[in-house]
């Protein structure tokens, strides 16, 4: 276990915790983003290139992506329907 | 729970040494008979193509649900679609629309360079196809539509996709027709090293990245109500 090994694990760890510990749904995936990043550096220390890249390209880019679509999605639809439930 | 964890992880063998006889009888084949330098994309499109079919299909299939769902949903008329002069993410920063707007060319070469090198480097199809979605995400990051004279860009984008996931199924069905088994490679290995190596691994990361990129622009296509990739003149 290398000094990069560990300092990775140890990220990954605290970043996870951060996640969960992120109330908003908005900021939480911003923050899944950055947590996906270091994992994506946890797999390039233990050997793994390929998952790495997948991870970057999943984790940072396209699910924090599709989250935020969805949550302003929803929001919409929520206050389109507030609207319709006032008139 | 951590205390069953700790145990169960000093148990594990070594980092780096492993005794499975299938692993290693693949790693000693891969560069010699496919003439392609990446193992790991020989393992998933040469020896284990069938799986990477799959994992093809289902995003295939997620991508078509999702186009399914929120279809039906605006059609509906329980959501009224996006209005075509609705407030954009980056419409007040002029610093990130610039850099969004200059990103997008080096992005889509750095994409289409990742698919190609598939079978070469670490990355390959799927990586690739997610970043030149990354492109296109950008351009609407920079504040414009994507516009077409004659063809909708999201039927571009849904044929691209159905392209990609039909082209790999039809490369499995060259490997049968012409060497025997589905998926089998029946294109010659290649000399070592260049672009045009590997067999028929070339071609396959090629259908992935197409099929990645247009299943994942079609979901985002969808979820920002088809005013991203827009026809000119029409809503």
């Amino acid at each position: 276990m290398t000094a990069v090994q560990a300092v990775a694990l140890l990220a990954v760890a605290a970043l996870g915790t951060g996640v969960v510990l992120v109330r908003d749904p908005a900021r939480q995936a911003l923050a899944s983003s950055v947590f996906g990043l270091a994992l994506a550096v946890l797999f390039l220390a233990f050997q793994a290139p390929d998952v790495a890249l997948s991870q970057i390209v999943v984790g940072a880019v396209a699910l924090p992506a599709m989250i935020l679509l969805t949550i302003r999605k929803v929001a919409r639809a929520r206050s389109a329907g507030e609207t319709e439930a006032r008139r | 729970m951590a205390a069953l964890l700790a145990w169960a992880y000093s148990g594990l063998p070594a980092f780096g040494s492993f005794a499975g006889r299938y692993g290693q009888a693949l790693a000693r084949m891969t560069v010699p008979e496919r003439g392609a330098t990446s193992s790991v994309a020989v393992t998933t499109f040469d020896f284990r193509g069938l799986d990477t079919l799959g994992e093809e299909f289902i995003l295939f299939a997620a991508a078509v649900g999702v186009m399914v769902l929120l279809r039906a949903q605006r059609r509906g008329e329980q959501v009224a679609a996006e209005p075509a002069g609705a407030h954009r993410p980056t419409a007040r920063s002029r610093a990130l629309r610039s850099v969004a707007t200059a990103l997008v060319a080096p992005v889509l070469v750095l994409g289409a360079s990742v698919v190609a090198h598939g079978h070469l480097t670490p990355g390959g199809g799927f990586q690739g196809g997610v970043i030149l979605m990354s492109a296109f995400v950008l351009v609407y990051a920079g504040g414009a539509h994507l516009r077409a004279e004659r063809v909708r860009p999201l039927s571009a984008m849904e044929l691209a996709e159905g392209l990609g996931a039909g082209g790999f199924a039809l490369i499995g069905i060259g490997g049968l027709a012409l060497a025997g088994s589905f998926l089998e490679n029946f294109l010659g290995p290649g000399q070592k090293g260049s672009l045009l190596s590997g067999g028929d691994v070339p071609l396959l990361n090629a259908a992935v990245g197409l099929e990645v990129m247009g299943a994942l622009l079609v979901v985002l296509g969808e979820l920002l109500d088809q005013r991203f990739l827009v026809r000119r003149g029409r809503r």
